[in-house]
């Protein structure tokens, strides 16, 4: 009885519905602020703490992320009637494993060096909560060009937040951004480097600092 | 509707055996790209205890021009063919798998960077041993005078990041230029990573640097290979020396 419940459309769908509806764009849309997965729904937060140091592993990070999350969406919910109810969670963790393997390989073969500094952090998104949730929350009763949005508003949702930081991070905590040491360009020669920006409890501060600002503007209390 | 039990069954064995199957194609298919990208890893952490590599730097070509290796054993002899005859190639000796059996028996690549004359500028040997959560690797460059440091890189597998992990840094390594292995006596005495980090600059000798703040077991396993591996060097260094 399980599938059948879950088959229940959340939003009532018309039969000509264009590829980006209102209602379509809402899924893409509400993850990147009002339902953001790192500062409402406050998942995801050990990569995000640890894998902020400097924008360019947090960019490969977020692709990578990114990647998961929308073809573990997409398979998910492609084969959402076949799977068995019983073990629908083995199932997604499954496909979230050999997929995150796959990012893994591939890191490996192209972008050696990223590979060594990312290391654990790429096979620790399997466990990242946000894409077991959005799988089970979403890709398991949605159609399929639904969830490819979905898993994008997750997957952007995220990539934002935690570039947000590392450019704080990378910024106070080295002097420079992707590397490029900005101080030294616009002739500030003797910048004190932040050794807190520099461990995980200055990301902390930062996400904390995001979060309270967004909610100061958006009034969102949790309950 | 509640599915049956064979019908779960199967469907994890499917799913089992296609994404199985998806993440064997992918290993063996990046396979032979992987081992590329270890390699050139290898010679550019082997460069980088004598020079600075640069992104964009041909790895390859500078390493093939630059260094010679050859294969010794503890006496300090050189080992050309292995108990098969095959010859043995320092590049492919496994450190780690050499780390396993006694000293003894363990095989030591040696790496010859050549100045521009031909002759050998600098020894590089690797070096590997156990840090604090895992193992912790790199290569010491001595000098031709066969006792000062001239550069040192360090590599590790799970050290805490901000802590231990520091020892990969060019800061942490660029600490050992300079600094003797040996005492005016030619007694080995290595050189160690003091407890803490900030000692006065006084304190430190020829045959100490400033240690690692948070980080003294990591620091220890530094110096513990360090000394372990400048050891079991130390018969085919005499050897040339004399």
């Amino acid at each position: 009885m399980a599938t059948e419940t879950l088959e229940q459309p959340i939003v009532k769908k018309e039969r000509s519905e264009s590829l980006l509806s209102k209602r379509r764009r809402k899924f893409v849309t509400d993850p990147l602020n009002d339902d953001n997965p790192i500062t409402i729904q406050v998942l995801g937060i050990c990569s995000a703490l640890a894998i902020t140091l400097k924008m360019e592993p947090t960019l490969v990070m977020s692709i990578a992320v990114l990647f998961v999350i929308v073809f573990s969406n997409l398979i998910i919910s492609v084969f959402r009637n076949l799977i068995p109810n019983r073990v629908r969670i083995i199932v997604q963790l499954a496909v979230i494993a050999s997929l995150v393997t796959l990012v893994n390989e591939v890191l490996k073969a192209y972008y050696y060096d990223m590979y060594k500094v990312l290391s654990v952090y790429v096979g620790l998104i399997i466990t990242n909560c946000i894409i077991m949730g959005r799988l089970e929350a979403f890709a398991m009763g949605n159609k399929a060009w639904d969830s490819i949005l979905d898993g994008f508003g997750s997957g952007f949702g995220y990539a934002w937040i935690i570039l947000a930081v590392a450019f704080f991070r990378e910024l106070f905590g080295f002097g420079s951004l992707f590397g490029f040491e900005v101080f030294k360009a616009i002739g500030i020669e003797n910048f004190p480097n932040n050794g807190l920006m520099v461990t995980p409890i200055g990301a902390f501060m930062i996400i904390g600092i995001i979060i309270w600002i967004q909610r100061t503007k958006s009034g969102y209390v949790e309950h | 509707m509640q599915q049956s039990n064979a019908y779960i069954i199967i469907f994890s064995i499917i799913t089992t055996i296609v994404l199985g199957g998806l993440l064997s194609v992918a290993s063996v298919g990046l396979g032979p790209r992987q081992k590329v990208q270890v390699e050139l890893d290898t010679k550019k952490s082997i460069l980088g205890a004598v020079m600075e590599v640069q992104k964009t730097d041909d790895v390859l070509g500078i390493y093939d021009q630059k260094i010679e290796s050859l294969v010794v054993d503890i006496q300090g002899n050189q080992v050309e063919t292995d108990e098969s005859g095959a010859p043995v190639v320092a590049e492919n000796i496994s450190i780690e798998k050499n780390y396993k059996l006694p000293p003894e028996e363990r095989l030591y690549p040696v790496f010859l960077f050549k100045g521009d004359n031909g002759e050998v500028d600098a020894y590089i040997l690797p070096i590997y041993g156990n840090g604090l959560w895992d193992v912790i690797w790199g290569f010491v460059a001595l000098d031709k005078d066969l006792k000062t440091i001239k550069g040192a890189v360090f590599d590790h597998r799970g050290e805490t990041p901000g802590l231990g992990a520091r020892i990969a840094e060019d800061a942490v390594q660029s600490r050992f230029v300079g600094k003797e292995v040996y005492d005016p006596n030619g007694t080995l005495v290595s050189v160690s990573m003091l407890k803490g980090e900030g000692n006065a600059p006084e304190s430190l000798d020829v045959h100490t640097v400033d240690g690692l703040a948070g980080a003294t077991i990591t620091a220890r396993g530094v110096n513990n290979m360090l000394q372990n591996y400048l050891e079991h060097y130390q018969s085919y260094l005499q050897k040339i020396a004399s």
